[in-house]
C-alpha cells in the first residue's frame, strides 16, 4: 500500500441551496474549514486535487481553473480527477496515492458541486452514449430503478417487502440527518410519507431519492511524519479499492454488481477485514436511492445475496444496530455530487477520530466509505481506522 | 425571510457531429431493413447487440455478424413518471432492459403497445422473463427509434 497515510483534517460547507455564495466562494468555505480542522495553513500544502461532475453540470469547463484561488492551489501542482458520482472517492484515492508514493507530505483534496445552478439529470443523461441508450436514459432514476427491479426479480424479493425495507431506509436516513448540522434535507418522515410520496420512476418515490444540493468538502491527507509533527488525531487509511465495468447498460450484471463487490473486496484485503459486518463499526454508503443501498449491503458482504431487506427490517443498519450505516443522513439527504464521495470519507474519518458530534457512533474504530459513479459503472471504497 | 441573491441565466448549446464509424453504420443500416444485427466473438462466443467492433472481454476484433431475433424476454423495467431535459417522450412511459433471443447482453428500449397507465395491466404483462417483440416504426431514419418500442406478446 505504499507509505502510511493519515487524514488529519476535514471541512464541509453547510449543504443546501447556497445562492449566498458564488461557486468559488463555496469551495473556499470547505477549504478554510479543513485547514482550520487540521491546524495548518496553505503554506503547508504540497499539492491539490480537485473533483467535480462533468463540465455540463457546471456550465464552466475544467473547474480546476475556475477554483484555482479558492482551493489554494496558486504555485502548487494541481490534479483534476472526475469519475461522475464516484469522483469523491477517486479524488480521495488520488490524495492517498500522492502521499503514499512519498512525493508529497501534505495534499489537499477538494470535491464540490453546485447542483442548483445546472440540470443534474440532464447532465447524467449526457453520460449515456448518444446513439443507443441516451434516448431511454431518464436520468439517474431510470437506470437505478431498473437495476433495483432486476435485483428484486433475481432474488425473488416480493415487491411489498422491497417497498417496506426501502421506506425504512428513508426514515432512518432522514432521522440521522437531524443529527448532522451540514445536511441539506433535515426533516423527519414516516413510513407512510415515503410510501405515499409522488412516483418518480415506479416503484421509486420522491422520498426514496436524494436531493440536488450545493456543497463542497475538503480533506487533508498527510504522511506519518507530517501527521506526527502537526499532532492532530489522525484517521489512518487502512484499505482502498476501485473497480469499473462495461459502459453499455445491460452488458454487465447489476444485480450482483462486480465493481461494487470487488472494490470492497480489495479494500478488505488491504485492511485485513474478513467479516465486515462484525469488524466494521460504521459505514458511509453512497445511497442516492433507497433500493440501491440494499444492493450495496450485499456487495459489501454485510449480508447474503437477496437478504438485505430482511437485515434492514430487523434494524441491523440503523442507529444502535449491529452496523450503523449513514449516520450522517447519507447521500439520500445531501447530494452535491462531486463532493458526495469525499463527504462519505470525511464522515468516516470523523467517526474513527471521535469527532462526529451528535451523529457519533460510540467507540467507532473502523469505518467504510464508498461512492458509485456513471451509469452504475464505477465503484470506489476507502476504509479508515483509528489505528494504522 | 432569507435575503435573495442575484443569479444570471445563461444557456450553453454546442453542436456536435458524431461519427458512427463502420460498425455502427452497418448496425443502423440493418435497423432500416428491420434487422437487429450483433457481432459474435470467435474467442469467448459472446454475441453483442448492438454490434461492437471488438470484444471488451477478449479485446479481439469482432468479424462475425449475426442476426438476432426482433423478440426476447423482459429483464427489468420502470415507469418513468418525471420530465427530464432531452426526453423524447412525455411521461408516463416505460423503459426496459430486454434480452433479445440470440444475444448475450441486454438491450435498452421502450415498452408500449398496451394501456401502460393501468397498474393491473402492467402487473399482468410485465414480469421478469415476459416475452416481448419489436414494433417497427413505419418511417425509418437509420437510428435507434426505427424500433418504435417493444410490445408484450
Ligand atoms: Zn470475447
Amino acid at each position: 500500500m505504499g507509505n502510511a497515510v493519515a487524514i488529519i483534517g476535514t471541512g464541509q460547507t453547510r449543504h443546501g441551496r447556497r445562492t449566498d455564495l458564488c461557486y468559488p466562494d463555496l469551495v473556499r468555505e470547505a477549504v478554510t474549514a479543513a485547514l482550520d480542522d487540521a491546524g495548518i495553513t496553505l503554506e503547508d500544502i504540497d499539492g491539490v486535487v480537485l473533483g467535480t461532475m462533468p463540465s455540463m453540470m457546471e456550465g464552466v469547463s475544467s473547474t480546476h481553473f475556475y477554483f484555482a484561488e479558492a482551493m489554494g492551489s496558486l504555485g502548487k501542482p494541481v490534479l483534476k480527477v472526475e469519475t461522475c458520482g464516484s469522483t469523491g472517492q477517486s479524488i480521495g484515492h488520488c490524495g492517498f496515492f500522492w502521499v503514499a508514493s512519498g512525493m508529497a507530505d501534505i495534499v489537499l483534496v477538494v470535491g464540490s458541486e453546485k447542483m442548483s445552478e445546472g440540470d443534474g439529470q440532464a447532465t447524467m443523461t449526457t453520460v449515456f452514449d448518444p446513439f443507443f441508450q441516451r434516448t431511454f436514459a431518464a436520468g439517474a432514476p431510470g437506470v437505478f430503478t431498473m437495476q433495483s427491479m432486476e435485483w428484486m426479480y433475481r432474488f425473488g424479493i416480493p415487491e411489498e417487502k422491497g417497498r417496506e425495507a426501502a421506506a425504512l431506509i428513508s426514515v432512518s436516513n432522514h432521522d440521522n440527518a437531524m443529527d448532522n448540522p451540514h445536511a441539506h434535507i433535515r426533516m423527519r418522515v414516516t413510513m407512510d410519507d415515503v410510501k405515499n410520496a409522488r412516483v418518480i420512476t415506479y416503484p421509486v418515490r420522491l422520498l426514496d431519492v436524494c436531493p440536488a444540493s450545493d456543497g463542497a468538502c475538503a480533506v487533508v491527507f498527510a504522511s506519518r511524519k507530517a501527521a506526527r509533527k502537526i499532532g492532530r488525531k489522525p484517521a489512518w487509511i487502512r484499505g482502498l479499492g476501485f473497480r469499473g465495468e462495461e459502459f453499455f447498460y445491460g452488458e454487465s450484471d447489476k444485480a450482483v454488481w462486480m465493481s461494487a463487490t470487488e472494490a470492497a473486496g480489495e479494500a478488505y484485503r488491504q485492511a485485513g477485514i474478513r467479516d465486515p459486518l462484525k469488524e466494521l463499526d460504521v459505514a458511509e454508503i453512497y445511497n442516492p436511492f433507497t433500493y440501491q443501498e440494499m444492493i450495496f449491503y450485499e456487495c459489501f458482504g454485510f449480508c447474503p445475496r437477496g437478504e438485505a431487506p430482511d437485515y434492514v427490517l430487523k434494524g441491523t443498519f440503523r442507529k444502535g444496530g449491529e452496523l450503523p450505516c449513514d449516520p450522517s443522513g447519507g447521500t439520500l439527504c445531501t447530494n452535491p455530487i462531486g463532493a458526495t464521495g469525499l463527504i462519505r470519507l470525511a464522515e468516516a474519518a470523523l467517526q474513527v477520530t471521535g469527532k462526529a458530534g451528535e451523529r457519533q457512533v460510540e467507540g467507532a474504530k473502523l469505518a467504510l466509505s464508498h461512492a458509485m459513479g456513471g451509469v452504475d459503472q464505477f465503484n470506489g471504497v476507502t476504509i479508515v481506522g483509528s489505528t494504522l | 425571510m432569507a435575503k435573495e441573491y442575484r443569479t444570471i441565466r445563461n444557456d450553453v448549446a454546442l453542436p456536435y457531429q458524431w461519427a458512427l464509424g463502420r460498425t455502427w453504420t452497418r448496425f443502423f443500416d440493418g435497423l432500416k431493413e428491420e434487422r437487429i444485427l450483433g457481432t459474435k466473438c470467435d474467442r469467448c462466443g459472446k454475441v453483442y447487440v448492438p454490434a461492437r467492433s471488438f470484444c471488451p472481454v477478449c479485446f479481439t476484433d469482432l468479424m462475425e455478424w449475426v442476426d438476432v431475433k426482433p423478440r426476447g424476454r423482459l429483464v427489468s423495467w420502470t415507469v418513468v413518471n418525471t420530465s427530464y431535459h432531452g426526453q423524447v417522450k412525455e411521461p408516463p412511459y416505460i423503459v426496459a432492459l430486454i434480452r433479445l433471443d440470440g444475444a448475450d447482453c441486454d438491450f435498452h428500449h421502450f415498452i408500449d403497445g398496451f394501456n401502460i397507465t393501468d397498474a393491473g395491466e402492467r402487473k399482468r404483462k410485465l414480469r421478469a422473463g415476459a416475452k416481448v417483440k419489436a414494433v417497427w416504426s413505419p418511417s425509418k431514419n437509420a437510428d435507434i427509434r426505427d424500433i418504435a418500442w417493444f410490445a408484450p406478446v
